[in-house]
This record gives C-alpha cells, sequence and structure tokens, in this order.
C-alpha cells in the first residue's frame, strides 16, 4: 500500500546568496494526527537540514512556532495537516516582520513595544509594601478584570494579522497593548499614568482601527482588539477630565 | 541587528561581516483584497461615505424646505429619480452595514463587569438593536403622521 | 511619544457612530424613499414638524456627527488604501470639512 502524502510549500531566503525568498516543495508522509510542525521536523530530519525555523513546546503555550499556513498567522503546531489535505500547504514566515532567514523573523522590534509599555508591577514612591507585611492581595473580582489579557504568549500572530502594523511599522501593536492594559487593570499596580505617556500616544492606540483580525487569530483568547477600544474609552475619559479646571494639571 | 548592538561587533571582528541580511517584504496596494476579512473590513469604513453623503443630501433638504414653495418643490422632483432611488438604496443597505457591525462591536469596547462576571455581550448588542428597532419605528410614525 | 489629542475626533467618531447606526436608515428610508412616493407632500406640517425644538436638535445631530464620524473613519482609510503621505493636510481637510458642515447646519437648524 502506497503511503499518502501532502505537499508543504516551504518559504526559503538564505541571505548570504539570496536577493529575496523563494519557495521549495517537499513531499511528507501524511498522517491524521500530524500538525505541520510535525511535517516541518520530518523534513529538517529526513529530507532538508538547512530549513530554519523556530518551535519547542509542540503543544501551543511557548508562543515560538508562529508562521503563516496558507496566508493565515497559526501556530504551526495546532495546524492540522488533515485539515488541508489532500490540498498543497503554502508555509511561510509571519507577515509583517522582517525575515532573517527561512521561516524565521526578526522580533526585536516587538520586544521593545512590549518593554515600552513598562511590563511589570509599579508602585508609587513609598508605596512598596516590604516583605514581612505580606502579598498584595486581590479578590476573584478584582482577578477577573484583567486575568483575560494576561493569557498572552507572546506568540506575535496577532501583528502578523493586522494591516496597520503592516502600513505603519511604529504601531505598537496588538500584543503590546493588551499587556499594557493587563498591568492598568491590576489591582496590585499603580503605574497607569506612567504607561499612558507610551499607550495614549498616536503611534499606540490611535493608530488601531478596530479591524479586529487580532482576535481572531489570537490562540488564547486574549482579545487584544477589545482591549485596544476600551483602552480608547479609557484614555478619552481621562481627556476629557483633565479639561476640567478642577483636575490636577498634567 | 540583534538588542546589543556591540554583540554585532565583536561577531564582526571575531568571525568576519556578518551575513545578515533580513528582507522586508513591501505590503502592496491591493493587501485588503486578499483576506475576507480585510475586504469587509473597508466596505465597512466605506459605508461613512454614503452616511456622510446622505446628510449632505438632508441639509441640502432642509434649506429646500426652509425656502419653501418651488424650491422644495424642485428637491421632491430630484428625489423621484432614478439616481436618486437607486442612491437611496444603496445608501440604505451601506447604513445597513453600519449599524450592524457597530451593534456587534460596541460590547467589545463597553465591557460592564457585576463582580467576577460580565454582563453578556449579547445582552449589549441586543439592546442597542432593540433601540435601533424602537427609534426607526418612532421616527417614521412620528414624519408620516405630519 | 506623548499622549495625543486624538481623543477629541475619536470621542466625535464614536457619538457619531452611535447616532449614524441607530437614526441614519430611518431617516434614508423617509426622506429617500418614502417621502418621494407620497402624494403632494404638506410642506408646511413637514416645516411646522422641523421647526420644533427638539426636532431642531434632533436634525442638528443627526447631521453634524454622523459627518465627523465620516470625516475620522476616512481620514485613515485614505492611508489604508494607499496614500501615506500628507497626513496633516487629510487630517485638516477631513475635520475642516465636518467643521463647515456643523457650522452650516447650526445656521440652516436655527433659522428654519
Amino acid at each position: 500500500m502506497t503511503e499518502k502524502t501532502i505537499t508543504l510549500e516551504i518559504t526559503r531566503y538564505h541571505p548570504e546568496q539570496d536577493a529575496e525568498p523563494t519557495f521549495q516543495s517537499y513531499d511528507v508522509p501524511y498522517r491524521e494526527d500530524w500538525v505541520v510542525l510535525d511535517a516541518i521536523n520530518w523534513i529538517k530530519d529526513n529530507v532538508d537540514g538547512t530549513l530554519s525555523y523556530r518551535w519547542s513546546c509542540r503543544m501551543g503555550v511557548c508562543g515560538s512556532c508562529g508562521m503563516m499556513v496558507n496566508g493565515t498567522p497559526k501556530l504551526s503546531c495546532a495546524a492540522f495537516l488533515r485539515d488541508y489535505y489532500p490540498e498543497k500547504i503554502r508555509v511561510e514566515p509571519l507577515a509583517n516582520f522582517p525575515v532573517e532567514r527561512d521561516l524565521v523573523i526578526v522580533l526585536d522590534d516587538f520586544m521593545a513595544k512590549l518593554e515600552s509599555v513598562k511590563p511589570w508591577i509599579v508602585r508609587k514612591e513609598g508605596e512598596e509594601k516590604p516583605l514581612s507585611e505580606g502579598e498584595y492581595r486581590q479578590t476573584p473580582a478584582e482577578l477577573a478584570k484583567y486575568k483575560q489579557f494576561s493569557m498572552c504568549i507572546n506568540c506575535m500572530l496577532c501583528y502578523a494579522a493586522c494591516p496597520v502594523m503592516g502600513l505603519e511599522p511604529d504601531f505598537l501593536g496588538p500584543a503590546a497593548l493588551a499587556l499594557g492594559m493587563r498591568y492598568n487593570k491590576d489591582s496590585r499596580d499603580q503605574g497607569r499614568e506612567e504607561r499612558q505617556e507610551v499607550i495614549a500616544s498616536h503611534e499606540a492606540i490611535w493608530q488601531c482601527t478596530f479591524v479586529g483580525e487580532c482576535s481572531v487569530v489570537c490562540p488564547k483568547d486574549v482579545d487584544p482588539a477589545g482591549a485596544i477600544q476600551q483602552a480608547k474609552v479609557d484614555s478619552t475619559l481621562d481627556w476629557y477630565k483633565a479639561l476640567l479646571p478642577w483636575s490636577k494639571s498634567q | 541587528m540583534s538588542r546589543d548592538p556591540s554583540v554585532d561587533e565583536q561577531l564582526e571582528t571575531s568571525m568576519g561581516k556578518s551575513m545578515r541580511k533580513p528582507y522586508t517584504p513591501k505590503m502592496p496596494a491591493t493587501w485588503w483584497l486578499r483576506r475576507r476579512a480585510y475586504f469587509l473590513f473597508i466596505v465597512r469604513e466605506v459605508t461613512s461615505v454614503f452616511v456622510a453623503i446622505y446628510c449632505v443630501i438632508l441639509l441640502v433638504g432642509l434649506c429646500r424646505l426652509k425656502e419653501g414653495g418651488d424650491a422644495f418643490e424642485s428637491f421632491l422632483v430630484s428625489l423621484r429619480s432614478p439616481f436618486s432611488i437607486g442612491f437611496h438604496v444603496v445608501a440604505l443597505l451601506f447604513a445597513g452595514y453600519h449599524s450592524i457591525t457597530w451593534f456587534n462591536l460596541t460590547p467589545k469596547a463597553m465591557v460592564i463587569r457585576i463582580g467576577e462576571e460580565k454582563v453578556p455581550p449579547l445582552l449589549i448588542a441586543g439592546s442597542n438593536y432593540v433601540a435601533w428597532l424602537v427609534l426607526s419605528a418612532a421616527l417614521i410614525w412620528i414624519v408620516l403622521k405630519g | 511619544m506623548a499622549k495625543s489629542n486624538e481623543p477629541i475626533w475619536w470621542s466625535l467618531f464614536s457619538a457619531g457612530g452611535v447616532i449614524a447606526a441607530l437614526l441614519i436608515p430611518a431617516f434614508m428610508l423617509v426622506t429617500g424613499l418614502i417621502l418621494p412616493f407620497v402624494d403632494s407632500p404638506d410642506e408646511i406640517a413637514l416645516r411646522e414638524l422641523a421647526q420644533h425644538p427638539i426636532a431642531r436638535l434632533l436634525l442638528f445631530l443627526v447631521i453634524s456627527l454622523p459627518l465627523f464620524h465620516w470625516a475620522h473613519r476616512f481620514r485613515f482609510t485614505v492611508a489604508d488604501l494607499g496614500l501615506h503621505g500628507a497626513k496633516v493636510l487629510v487630517a485638516v481637510l477631513c475635520y475642516g470639512s465636518a467643521i463647515v458642515g456643523t457650522v452650516v447646519t447650526g445656521y440652516v437648524v436655527c433659522t428654519l
């Protein structure tokens, strides 16, 4: 009995010799329970050891294996071959990022954007509790306010799905803004004013036009689109409050 | 480049010139035709053009109503033209699409929490639809009665 | 990066979006598809209806706010569809027309 196979068309880019990326086709064994990552690993182990890509946990929690699968940003460990078989599968590096080699993208800019929203608990001067006073306590209701936004695994699928990301490279992006909201909404945090300098800037929430695709592709249901719209509402209320004659001057 | 420029420098001096040459793909002008979701997004944005054109028509109509007599009569005549009817049908479809997309997205921007639970998005969107129906019916009734 | 002044335009966009969503379809139906088919509409009654203070306010809001809604959306859509330069000029033209439209509407509605 001949083994069933499926064809993967994968982006290849060798910076040391190529002017631009090309495609290379591989026929891999088709297994009902395989995902695209399994197929790529098989290629690397059996056919072409030069194929470069990122992966780690292979179970959808590390965020390493994001790729474009037939034009849609997906975790390659979550894209089942059976959903595409017998059609060809086109695998490309995540959109809206510079390509380092093959399926590996440059994510320095993304990391810098994450850092820029100060993704840690900020306490005001003199309000840091000493260890002896115990932990900062939080009710389930307080946790619910930010929990969804804390589920982000930094997989960058949202950046690949967002057209504004492709059109405006300075846009802070869905994950960074959702992360900022995660801390702004955390009852233990006092750093909202500091973060607003970045979050309420023109390159941040105000570039978003609520296309909504970021939330559609998110594998963890973080709903960054919702986070950004809520941030717009909050920032707008802030802005109007600052106009009131009795508000503190900035 | 790596985040630490001195690392790149070290690599260059110890191993020769860096072979890195990141490739930045250009976003095509037809990006919005490539995915259904992007296309529908642009359609949604374009609804605002039809709404704006209608607002101008309504404004002109008010001016003609204010002048009265022949001015208002000729305005009504142009409203009866196939071009005007055609425009209003198309504009109504686009305006309806705006309403539907707007109401469906409202729960994302307006999250109301009661304790640990969120008010169900369907309820928020649903009440918008009800308001839409009630206000529309009221408007039609008030104008046609007069 | 400093805090932007976008909120003023975004809040006008949002208000316009709500008004447009709730009322524009009905207005389009009434003035564009029902009124033309009414046999000799009562011009005097219509004018009196429009002159009611609540009607004046409603007409002002139904015309001016959706114009700001259009201005904000159009400004971003123009950039999305390929025009990446002249950002300030596009913004001035968009919000400028909405402001002019609002002023004219205010005048018309007050002098009905």
